[in-house]
């Protein structure tokens, strides 16, 4: 017993080291692709951390979701943007962010030194145990399709139109290319007149495609 | 179990310390949203621990579960929206989005 509960605290102190020192890598980090290595340091520090409080199926999704899409969605832009991803002179911010920062610090800090204060006075053996399944897909997944099957779709929905805005917004103002070419000089979605001039040839053409097809 | 559950709620603590304070002090659109990410993370931690503490039923990771399906759009459309940005200025610098200023 002993035995397992020094695994249990070197496995919650390799975890917690994982996850807070790959949040300062992060946040200090110059270059956005450490920036993301750390972040996906992190994501496998607090996957430990689900494992320990009985989330297998939360571990599962994490790495999947996290270290599996969101971090590779991460290098694919910072790769997409290259050098221009880092921006020169990063830490001069201005005093009253230094001050909200600082202030948010000293709240945390408080915050965290009274709650362990007093759950030290209130006794240590508050974790209660857990039955068989606890934490298993099959457990989550009865929940989800029965009780939350509503916030269930609704997030479906929220992904669906998460794609359609992703594609609306990364497309950018370009011309449909089965369209009527514009005239080659306003044809680079450039500043000012030449892309109203481009919109106007485009809307145009559409209607016209439109009525053809009428 | 015998680590207590408030050694993970202080782990979230300090790690949503650590996002809030990149998302103020940097100014790298990239970072701003790593940083978010972050914070999202330590509130799933947070849910997560409390779930724990109460296990008559999984009310907290099923909410964690939401959580990282919306944190995937967050950072889906917040990457679009970046890669917009630096088509529109050339740099992904925050300070530069003075469009609505002048």
């Amino acid at each position: 017993m002993t035995n397992m509960q020094l695994v249990e605290r070197v496995f919650f102190a390799l975890a917690a080291l994982l996850t807070l020192g790959g949040a300062i890598a992060t946040v200090a980090a110059r270059r956005p692709i450490r920036g993301a290595m750390g972040l996906l340091t992190t994501i496998l520090g607090i996957c430990g951390c689900y494992l320990l409080l009985h989330a297998e199926f939360l571990a599962t999704i994490q790495l999947i979701v996290y270290a599996g899409a969101v971090v590779i969605l991460f290098i694919f832009v910072v790769m997409l943007l290259g050098s221009s991803a880092e921006s020169p002179a990063d830490g001069s911010a201005a005093l009253p962010r230094y001050l909200a920062a600082g202030v948010f610090v000293a709240c945390v800090l408080g915050a965290g030194t009274l709650m362990l204060r007093v759950s030290a006075d209130r006794g240590k053996a508050a974790v209660p145990a857990v039955a068989e399944h606890f934490g298993t897909i099959e457990k989550i997944g009865r929940e989800l399709f029965t009780e939350k099957v509503i916030p269930f779709e609704l997030t479906g929905a929220l992904l669906l139109v998460a794609v359609v805005g992703a594609l609306a917004v990364g497309r950018g103002k370009q011309a449909d290319p089965t369209l009527e070419p514009a005239d080659p000089s306003t044809q680079d979605g450039g500043k000012g007149e030449g892309s109203a001039i481009t919109e106007a040839t485009t809307a145009g053409a559409a209607s016209a495609h439109a009525g053809d097809r009428a | 179990m015998t680590i207590p559950i408030h050694y993970f709620l202080v782990l979230a603590a300090a790690l949503f310390a650590t996002g809030a304070v990149g998302f103020l002090l940097r100014r790298n659109l990239l970072v701003l949203l790593m940083s978010i990410e972050l914070m999202l993370n330590a509130v799933n931690l947070t849910l997560v621990a409390f779930n724990r503490l109460h296990p008559q039923n999984h009310g907290g990771q099923v909410l964690a579960f939401f959580v990282i399906a919306i944190a995937a759009a967050e950072a889906a459309v917040g990457l679009a929206i970046v890669l917009a940005y630096f088509r529109l200025r050339g740099t992904v610098r925050s300070d530069e989005a003075t469009a609505l200023k002048h």
